[in-house]
């Protein structure tokens, strides 16, 4: 059973189309990220798989309709918004009370435990705290609930660079096991890169791109072409090419190293590059896809 | 999957059962105490409201021996009804207090959590948009009727013994107050009229402000008014009656009348006022009820759609 499946997902606000067929499977034990651009789509998706928003089309989120069974749902899945959702008027302590008392896969000792590590003190309130301190604290909230599906959505948003690395470090450290899933939508692509296993890019309401981190970095080649050699390069066909101090970028998915080689500098593109590339064919032929087979939105 | 499910024994079905009911009470109890964390006004207000009204006694007492030597000439109905006054005055105060705070609760329990975001919080753990609604309005329906009753009764104990403690220090005996005023039976009755009159009597008003908390993205109060007056306007002109006023007015006012004979008279004995057989067959209390009904049902609806604002 797929820790998430969606089929046909579709879901307007108005006459705004958010969620456009949107298709999707997500397998027990993997890290995905979905990236895409402001409006794609992101956080509709994951606020359907929530359970926060009706939607259209078939959706199970471990083997249950995330919309009529959400309080259930809820006990496995875990879920930081992409904004600072802890109520302000809360004691640090009375948060732990509150979670520990309806939450029967929280571990209390555990959530304290990794408070201690920050300098939040149990009897602040989180309207005192800085936004760095609740992400701290709900990210403690969360790595303390035994969950099978974590949903993260523009976790670390707001924040520097060193609480983002923590934030992650600590996930991918001291939380994530091959029991559990995680998905986390971003716009912070290459920050997170080495944490997923799978990627996948949404645009207008629709999976454009999707394949698992090994493929990725097997496949996905970058060249900066030396000028003399653009021709060639460009007889190999290239799925996308740049321009970067007046040199051809160009990005090749399946063609051999040594023979790239020749051409230029070859170095493995990170996902922002693939993504860059990816949204800017989507501009130039909408439905024509670079590779139309990647575009299925399974991560197996 | 399915099939898994339908061979287990039935026995591990049992013992599911029982957990869930545990963890249903469990959320329940911890959503009804998140809420007084949240909202100190709740018990906040009518504990100020008490010590005010206490502070005016205590002042009051500077009149009470010259008082009670002029009761003395009375016959008992007339002592009883001088001497009840300020406990009654006390009880109405409070009551009066949690209505208002009750109401302004109600207003503000499902749009507030909308507003600062948090309901994106509440909706990350395992607790039913029924049990949030429910723990929302036990705050009206069962929190601030026994707590008015606990904050009255105390209030009422302190008040007869500072009457006593100054009576005897003018060398007065306080006998007549402890026989006259039935200390017991005056909070049975109080217990009574906030049950009858607060938590259900009324319940349509919360039930009313719930739902239009739930379902206004601003200015809650106005949209819970207007319509209100409105109505009542239409009814006004289009019909020249005034039904739907006088009910309302009904509703605000307690609407006594079916759970006890003479309202706002305090008898002699109120025990022998009480008339719960009238106060339970009236169809006033059930329609009520119903109302009351629809309203959480329709919120409970609209937490679900609801996102943030």
């Amino acid at each position: 059973m797929s820790v998430i499946a969606a089929r046909g997902l579709r879901k307007a606000f108005g006459t705004t189309v958010a969620l456009d067929g949107l298709n999707l499977c997500v397998e027990e034990g993997r890290v995905l990220g979905l990236i895409g651009p402001n409006g794609a789509g992101k956080t509709t998706a994951l606020n359907a798989i929530v359970g926060l928003i009706p939607y259209q089309g078939e959706l199970k989120v471990l083997g249950r309709d995330p919309w009529t069974e959400r309080d259930q749902l809820m006990r496995d899945v875990s879920f930081i918004a992409d904004v600072a959702v802890l109520p302000r008027w809360m004691r640090v302590s009375q948060v732990f009370d509150y979670v520990a008392g309806v939450h029967p896969r929280f571990d209390r000792a555990k959530a304290e435990g990794l408070l201690a590590k920050t300098t939040i003190g149990r009897d602040r309130k989180v309207r005192e705290l800085s936004k760095g301190m609740v992400t701290q604290l709900h990210l403690a909230l969360i790595m303390a609930i035994d969950a099978r599906l974590l949903v993260l959505d523009e976790p670390t948003l707001g924040l520097d660079i060193l609480f983002r690395k923590q934030f992650y470090d600590a996930l991918l450290n001291d939380y994530f096991d091959r029991s559990r899933t995680i998905v986390v939508a971003t716009h912070q692509v290459d920050e997170i890169q080495n944490v997923l296993t799978d990627v996948m890019f949404i645009h207008r309401g629709r999976v454009v791109f999707g394949c698992s981190m090994e493929e990725f970095e097997a496949r996905y080649l970058e060249v900066t072409v030396n000028p003399e050699a653009a021709a060639v390069a460009r007889a190999l066909k290239p799925i996308h090419e740049g321009d970067v101090l007046g040199r051809s970028v160009l990005l090749f998915y399946g063609v051999d190293r040594q023979q790239l080689a020749a051409l230029g500098d070859v170095r493995t593109p990170s996902i922002a590059d693939l993504f860059v590339a990816v949204m800017d064919n989507q501009a130039k032929w909408a439905p024509a896809m670079a590779h139309p087979e990647m575009a299925q939105g399974a991560v197996r | 999957m399915n099939t898994q499910s339908n061979t287990l024994p039935e026995s591990f079905e049992a013992q599911t059962v029982a957990p869930a009911a545990l963890t249903a009470v469990r959320s329940m109890y911890w959503s009804i105490r998140r809420e007084l964390w949240e909202s100190r006004s709740i018990y906040i207000a009518p504990l100020a409201a008490a010590v005010v009204f206490l502070l005016g006694f205590l002042i009051s007492m500077v009149r009470l021996p010259q008082k009670m030597r002029a009761l003395s000439a009375l016959d008992p109905a007339h002592q009883r009804e001088a001497i009840a006054m300020p406990y009654d005055m006390a009880a109405g105060l409070l009551m009066l207090t949690a209505m208002i705070v009750g109401m302004f609760y109600c207003l503000g329990a499902l749009q507030g959590e909308r507003r600062d975001r948090s309901i994106l919080f509440w909706k990350s753990l395992p607790v039913s948009d029924l049990t949030a609604v429910l723990s929302k309005a036990s705050i009206p329906f069962v929190v601030l009727p026994l707590l008015t009753f606990a904050i009255t009764v105390a209030t009422q104990w302190i008040m007869l013994l500072l009457s006593t403690a100054v009576l005897w220090a003018n060398g007065l005996n306080a006998a007549t107050l402890w026989m006259r005023l039935s200390f017991f039976q005056m909070s049975l009755y109080l217990l009574y009229h906030l049950v009858t009159v607060h938590a259900l009597w009324q319940a349509p008003i919360y039930g009313w402000l719930l739902l239009v908390s739930a379902w206004a993205r601003r200015a809650a109060f106005l949209w819970a008014v207007l319509p209100l007056l409105a109505i009542g306007a239409v009814e006004r002109l289009v019909f020249n009656t005034r039904h739907f006023t006088a009910m309302l007015e009904n509703r605000f006012s307690g609407g006594g009348a079916e759970a006890l004979t003479m309202p706002g008279t305090f008898p002699m004995n109120p025990m022998t006022h009480l008339t719960p057989g009238t106060y339970l067959s009236s169809s006033g209390l059930w329609i009520g009820l119903l109302f009351t009904a629809l309203c959480l049902a329709a919120a409970v609806r609209l937490r679900r759609y609801r996102g943030p604002i």
